[in-house]
Parts: structure tokens; C-alpha cells; sequence
């Protein structure tokens, strides 16, 4: 066989091509890409947070926050069934993960059971303990359902949240149960950890003017009043615990300014205006509280009936924190508060340098292990070196075209790649010069070199292709980059060295009929 | 002129015969790396302890002793400082903060206050809740020993049971002896530097599974040789290739090694240092354990001069 197939020759160039093509971009700046037709391969390969700057944020859900939140929202349903029907209680609080109260005529109990299961249908159970104090709990299932909403509802939050921060290519990931995984490239993480840490759940309430802070009556709560950023709160209040119109309604909500004073102004849908509408007609000349995550923002007073379906907020704001509660407003409130377990942040500066770094020790590692090839098997070292050059081009070509990440450890891997590709033609050479000892002609000692060599290539690359890929399954972050580029070079590798060096070395053989192979 | 002209074609250094000295030299390695990890302790990294790493740039070469004093008056229990490459370049840590929510946060802004216009950049701000940390620990260790196990198994599959077991021990020994190195050097060891253990696994069972195949074919050649010879003959002709592979990798790695950084120097050390003992173990362990493992055995139990010959492998 002086020469490959012919669909063996194709399938090679066809491969260096398909790889050039994507691997290219890289070498060309972005904006000269831009401006290439559509058809062709435009994506550069896609820099991890640790090479191109940005956040990583890895979140979680408190679930115990909302599961307290929810035992108050299911104690005030209880309180109000309890007190519509006039019964009297005792007790009433949460504990244990479920509301417990007694009655004080035990005469009711069965009664008092209908109603509240009639109320609160299936989500709840209902049980009488011997003492006669009844517990009301959420059924396990109704959590679960709940939990799992929830997340997916914080996803969704938290990727309109950044998308209106103007970030582009943020990616927000759901992990596991509880998790949110998010990474922002190139963000600020103070502002990023400001817009995340605030649950952002408003209401408009009614001030209870004449009641004493230090013994709200049943219903209400004290309420901190906000002070300007990083100021004490100027004072409490006290604040009806039934909303009167809650930040749901609202459809959208800007930086604006009043009196050259920023302010948030806001728009109600239908529903949302038609509830304020009525309530501030009703309630002329008292005060109201607009409350975000239980403090009060500010507490104007209704002068007249507000029913343009609009309104404005304002309280000791700066022009950042009115744009960024707009935004808040805007994005909607988060089902449950967000713990963050994990930040990585790179700067941009400390990037850059890791890319220039990462170029020049590859460049240098490429440079010595091609030297060395060279040095030790000349011509046919040259060969392979061609192999390796290929190899990178593929390498770049492939993880642009599925869109992998390329990260610092990473380009480790690339590095390591290198040995593995100068491995496989080291192998085969190695044959080639035991086989030509064995008296074999040139032709022939080439032919046998390859298939000799085969199995152990694949054996060997096989092993490392398990570890890689293990690595990427089970390896989170810095394991994962490296993985990537450990694994898809030992596929590229294999190509290169067993189809790309023996077409250059038939070919060479073909056009000088050596007696012996230069090695 | 390419130097392999001058390669000797039939090295002939008995291997087997200085086998005692390789199995001492590795229980060596072994003891002294476990005997390090156990005293001496890992320097573990952000990743794995939980707390905070800051990378900052200072206005000027860093005045240490003035801003470990300034950040160890916080009260966020000990803060280290150290100079990270260049001396305008700061690597501060602290440990966890406890599991309480926001204390990570605060610490870095308190770091950020005090610090104030001594930084001019922050380059990089790395912040492990504890909880985060254990996961990341087990989930390590996880994946390391899976992807050893799928390694032996693939070896056991395609050879025998008994090279994978002898390349299981091999393994062994490179990936102790590799967290060891880290171990007495001080090197961080995080998630980064595991993955360079396991890049360590990968290129050692690489280099055994080499000379494996060699082994069988020269089994299938040799049917009468003792086994020690053909182990060694196996061992000899692969011995070319076990330089020019070993020393090119080397080559690429001292790129990264020199030039890659601080974050990568670590990491390629580790690398450098597990292939020299990967290649070791190879024809060190890896080899003359088969003659524990498989084939003595064998050949007591049949009584013959034959040799079962593993399967799997193409007759050449």
C-alpha cells in the first residue's frame, strides 16, 4: 500500500478543514468578525470566568426563611377563620413547625376542625392533641410542592434580575435541589451580591398612627423605618399586617425624579390600581406605609383619591439605590431569601494576565517538545511536529464548534495534550525502526509500524479518555476545564498522529524510493 | 541527522533483577508521603477548608507587616499575607467564618474598608462557604478514586486481573507519592492542583498500559522464556519510548511551570513531579508485581513452563 484510500485522504482534509474553519475566529479580532457573512463560523471559543474576569456565585435558597414565613402567613389565615366565626383561642403561634393554639370553650373543636379544613382544603393537616391544644401543619407534600416552585421561581427571578442589569451572557443554572449557580462574566460582584441579597417583596399598608410601639395591637406589627444607605433606622412604626395592595400589581417601575429629588415611579396593573384606588378613597387623610421587606420606605399621607393607576415612591433614595429598587420592582420579588455559599471573582486585569501567560508557556512548551521531536527523529520528527500543530488547530476548532470553555487549567491540559500526541507517533516510529531492524523494506516497515502501534495507542488513550471523562462527571470548576480539553485532545491527538503523519509519510515515501527510513 | 540513528537498538539493563531496589525506593515514597500528609499536614486551599483568598495589587510594593497587622485587628480570627508573584501582589487568607449568613460577606467588605486605597486592584476574591468546602472535599475524592478504579478496571478488562491489579498499585503509589510532594513543599492544594493528581493518574497508567502490551505480545513470542526475562525484554524495548514521551511531556510542562503563572506553577510542579514518579512505577512496579499477581501463580498451579496468555490484543 504505497498510498491511503482515497476516502481516508478526503475524510483528513475535510477534518483539517472542518477544523481550520472554527479555529480560525480566534486568531481574528472581534470586530473584523462581525462584519463576516453570516454563513461562515463567526464564535470564538468561549473563556472561563478565571480567564476573561467575572463572578461566580453559587446560591442557595433559605428554604427555613420560607417555611417561617409561610407557618406566619398560615397563623394569620388561622387568626382570621378563628375570629370571623367568633371563637375564642389562646396560644395561638407557631411551634414546631406547625401553628398551635386551645380553645377556650372545648365545646367547639369540631366546628372549629370543618372551618379550618373547609379554609385551608388539603395542603394542611388538622390534629387534636390529648391536652386539647390543636396544631396545624402543611402536609409534606404541599412543602415539597411548594420548594420545588420555588426554585424554579428563583431561577427565573434572579435571570431577570441580571438580564436587566444589561449584563449579556450571564448564565443562570438550577444545581441540585436548593442551588442556583450563577456566572456573570465581567460584573461588578458588590452590585451583583446588592441586587441578589434583597428578597425585594413589597406591600402598601396602613400606619396605625395612635397605637404604642411597645404593644402593637393584635394584627400589626413594628415596623423599622429605613434610613438613608448605611444610616440607622430613624424610627419604628407601626404598620396593619393586612396588605392593601402588594408589589405583585405592579407592571413596571423607573428611576424618576421629583423636585430634583430620585424617585421610583411605578405602574399598577388593573386589579392592583382598582384595589388602591378604593383603598385610598376610603382612607383620605391617613397614613400609609410603603414597606420592602419589612421596613418601612417611606409612610406619605393620602391627600386625595389615587386612581390614576400610577404612582411614585419616595424616600431618602440616591439616583443608584431608586434605579436599582426600580429594577428590583421591575424584575419581581424573590419567593425566598438567597444564602451565597461560594463566590469566585476574577478581576479583569488578573485575566488577562492569565491568558498572556497561559499563551507564552504554551508557546514555549510547543517550541521545546517540537525541538526535541526534531532533534531526535529529524525528518520524520518534523512530521509529527506537523501532527501536533494540526492537533492544536483541531483542538480550538472542536471546542469552538461545541462550545466548550476553555479555563486556565484548561490550557494545563492542552500542554499535556502535547506529550500525548508526540506519544502516539513516538510509539509508531519506534515500531518502524524495530521493524526495519527485522529487515524489512521501508514501505513495509511503515505499514507495520502503524498497525503494531495501534492497539497500544488505543489502549493507552482509552485509559486517560476514562479518567477524563470521570473528571468531567464527577469534577466540578476547575476539574471540569481541564477535563475538557484533556479528553477532546486525546480524541484529536489519535486522529493526527495515526491518519494526518502516515498520509505525509507515504506521500514522502512515494516520491523518494529511500532504501531506509531516515530514523 | 536525527538522533535516533544512534539509540541502541537492544538495550539489555535487568530490570527485574534490581526489582528489590524499586519495591524499597517506593515503599519509601509511599511511607514518607503518607508519613508527610499525616505530620506535616496538607497546606489545604480555599476550596477544601471554606473561607476567603484574596488576591489584591497594592499602590507600590506591599507594605506586609503594616497590612497584616491592620487586617489581623479585626477580629476575623488569623489573616495571612503573603506576596504573590510580583511584590506589588498580595494573597491574603482567612479561614472559614463560620456558617452564619452574610459573615463571609462582611469579612470581605471589612478586608475592603480597611484596606482602602492601599488597593488599587482587586484581582481576584475567592469565597468558600464551610459547608460548600466539605462538598468540594468529598466530591474530590470522589471522582479521584472513581476515575483510578475505572482506570483498573478498563486495565483489567482489556489484559487480566492481575495487570490491572499490579497497574492499580502502581497508581497507587504515583498519585501518594504526588500528594506527598505537595505535602512537603507546601504547595496549596485545592480543587486545580487535584485535577493535576489526576492528570497524573492519566499519563502514569498511560505509560504502564505501554509497556503492558508489550508484555503480552512478547508472552505470546516467548512461550518458553522465563517470566522475569520477558518481563525485561518487554521492559527494554519499550525503553525509547519511555524516555522520548517522558521528556517531551516534561518539556511542555516546564513551559507552564516557568511561565504560566502562579496559579498554574502549583499545579505543573505536582504534574512534573508525579510523571517522573508515574514513569518510575511503570517498569518499577507496575512490571515485576505481574510476577506476584498473575504469572507465577499461573505456572505453579498448571506446572508447566507454559504461560497463560492474557486475552485481549490482536495476535500480531
Amino acid at each position: 500500500m504505497v498510498q491511503l484510500p482515497l476516502w481516508q485522504r478526503v475524510l483528513i482534509l475535510a477534518v483539517m478543514a472542518l477544523g481550520l474553519l472554527y479555529a480560525l475566529p480566534n486568531a481574528v479580532p472581534r470586530s473584523t468578525l462581525d462584519s463576516l457573512p453570516s454563513w461562515l463560523p463567526r464564535s470564538q471559543v468561549n473563556l472561563g470566568l478565571d480567564l476573561r474576569g467575572g463572578s461566580y456565585l453559587l446560591l442557595e435558597v433559605d428554604i427555613a426563611a420560607l417555611e417561617a414565613e409561610q407557618l406566619k402567613d398560615l397563623a394569620a389565615t388561622v387568626r382570621d377563620v378563628l375570629r370571623q366565626a367568633r371563637i375564642g383561642y389562646a396560644n395561638l403561634g407557631a411551634r414546631e413547625g406547625a401553628i398551635g393554639f386551645s380553645l377556650r370553650d372545648a365545646s367547639k373543636a369540631a366546628e372549629v376542625a370543618t372551618l379550618l379544613q373547609d379554609e385551608l382544603s388539603d395542603d394542611v393537616t388538622i390534629e387534636q392533641t390529648p391536652s386539647g391544644e390543636f396544631r396545624v401543619a402543611y402536609t409534606e407534600r404541599y412543602l415539597e410542592e411548594r420548594r420545588a416552585n420555588v426554585v424554579v421561581q428563583a431561577v427565573e427571578i434572579v435571570s431577570r434580575r441580571v438580564d436587566e442589569t444589561g449584563t449579556r451572557e450571564a448564565s443562570v443554572q438550577r444545581q441540585g435541589d436548593l442551588r442556583i449557580l450563577l456566572q456573570v462574566p465581567g460584573a461588578d460582584p458588590d452590585e451583583l451580591k446588592r441586587i441578589l441579597g434583597t428578597v425585594a417583596k413589597m406591600t402598601f399598608r396602613f400606619v396605625l398612627t395612635d397605637a404604642d410601639p411597645a404593644a402593637p395591637p393584635a394584627g400589626s406589627s413594628v415596623l423599622e423605618i429605613s434610613g438613608e444607605e448605611g444610616q440607622p433606622s430613624p424610627g419604628k412604626l407601626v404598620v396593619e399586617d393586612r396588605i392593601m395592595v402588594s408589589g405583585e400589581s405592579l407592571v413596571d417601575a423607573q428611576l424618576g425624579y421629583q423636585q430634583n429629588e430620585p424617585v421610583v415611579t411605578f405602574r399598577f396593573d388593573g386589579p392592583g390600581g382598582k384595589a388602591f384606588c378604593d383603598a385610598t378613597s376610603n382612607n383620605v387623610g391617613r397614613l400609609f406605609a410603603i414597606v420592602l421587606d419589612n421596613k418601612v420606605i417611606s409612610y406619605p399621607r393620602i391627600r386625595e383619591p389615587i386612581c390614576g393607576g400610577s404612582g411614585n415612591i419616595s424616600g431618602s433614595f440616591t439616583q443608584e439605590s431608586a434605579s436599582r429598587l426600580a429594577l428590583l420592582l421591575r424584575a419581581g420579588a424573590l419567593p425566598a431569601p438567597l444564602k451565597i455559599l461560594e463566590e469566585r471573582t476574577v478581576g479583569p486585569g488578573l485575566g488577562a494576565d492569565s491568558i498572556e501567560a497561559g499563551e507564552q508557556a504554551s508557546i514555549v512548551g510547543i517550541i521545546l517538545a517540537m525541538a526535541f521531536m526534531t532533534a531526535a527523529y529529524g525528518l520524520f520528527g518534523a512530521f509529527a511536529c506537523v501532527a501536533l500543530l494540526a492537533n492544536l488547530i483541531l483542538l480550538l476548532g472542536m471546542m469552538t464548534a461545541i462550545g466548550a470553555t476553555l479555563t486556565l487549567p484548561g490550557i494545563a491540559g492542552i500542554a499535556l495534550t502535547l506529550g500525548m500526541a508526540v506519544d502516539a507517533n513516538v510509539l509508531i516510529y519506534e515500531r518502524m525502526r524495530e521493524e526495519q531492524r527485522a529487515g524489512r523494506s521501508p514501505l513495509l516497515a511503515v505499514d507495520a509500524g502503524y498497525k503494531r502501534a495501534l492497539t497500544t495507542i488505543i489502549d493507552s488513550n482509552l485509559t486517560t479518555l476514562i479518567a477524563g471523562i470521570l473528571l468531567y462527571q464527577f469534577g466540578s470548576g476547575p476539574i471540569r476545564g481541564f477535563a475538557v480539553t484533556l479528553s477532546l485532545g486525546l480524541v484529536t491527538s489519535m486522529f493526527t498522529a495515526i491518519m494526518l503523519s502516515r498520509w505525509l509519510i507515504l506521500v514522502w515515501l512515494k516520491r523518494r524510493r529511500r532504501v531506509a527510513l531516515p530514523i | 541527522m536525527a538522533l535516533s540513528k544512534h539509540f541502541s537498538h537492544e538495550f539489555k539493563f535487568d530490570f527485574m533483577g534490581a526489582r528489590g531496589w524499586f519495591y524499597a525506593f517506593a515503599i519509601v515514597v509511599v511511607v514518607g508521603s503518607i508519613a508527610l500528609v499525616a505530620f506535616k499536614g496538607l497546606n489545604f486551599g480555599v476550596d477544601f477548608r471554606g473561607g476567603i483568598v484574596m488576591e489584591v495589587k497594592t499602590n507600590g510594593p506591599a507594605e506586609l507587616d503594616e497590612m497584616r497587622s491592620d487586617l489581623n485587628g479585626l477580629g476575623l480570627g488569623a489573616v495571612t499575607l503573603q506576596t504573590f508573584g510580583d511584590p506589588d501582589v498580595v494573597l491574603i487568607s482567612l479561614a472559614s467564618q463560620g456558617e452564619e449568613e452574610g459573615a463571609q460577606e462582611q469579612a470581605i467588605q471589612q478586608i475592603r474598608q480597611t484596606l482602602g486605597s492601599r488597593v488599587v486592584e482587586y484581582r481576584r476574591i475567592e469565597s468558600v462557604g464551610p459547608k460548600v468546602g466539605d462538598e468540594l472535599r468529598t466530591g474530590g475524592i470522589i471522582a479521584a478514586v472513581l476515575a483510578m478504579l475505572g482506570i483498573a478496571v478498563y486495565v483489567w478488562v482489556r489484559f487480566d486481573w492481575s495487570f490491572g491489579v499490579a497497574a492499580l498499585i502502581a497508581l497507587m503509589h504515583d498519585v501518594i507519592g504526588t500528594v506527598g510532594f505537595y505535602a512537603l513543599v507546601g504547595y496549596e492544594f485545592d480543587l486545580t492542583t487535584l485535577a493535576a493528581v489526576l492528570t497524573v493518574a492519566g499519563y502514569s497508567i498511560n505509560d504502564t498500559v505501554v509497556i503492558y502490551d508489550r508484555v503480552r505480545e512478547e508472552l505470546r513470542r516467548y512461550k518458553k522464556m522465563p517470566i522475569p526475562e520477558v518481563l525485561n525484554k518487554a521492559v527494554n524495548a519499550t525503553l525509547t519510548r519511555t524516555f522520548l514521551t517522558g521528556v517531551t511531556t516534561l518539556l511542555a510542562l516546564f513551559g507552564l511551570f516557568l511561565l504560566g503563572g502562579e496559579v498554574l506553577r502549583g499545579f505543573s510542579a505536582g504534574i512534573i513531579v508525579g510523571i517522573v514518579l508515574g514513569t518510575f512505577s511503570s517498569f518499577g512496579l507496575a512490571v515485576p508485581l505481574l510476577t506476584f499477581t498473575h504469572l507465577r501463580r499461573r505456572k505453579e498451579e498448571e506446572g508447566a513452563e507454559k504461560v497463560v496468555v492474557p486475552r485481549g490484543g490482536k495476535k500480531a
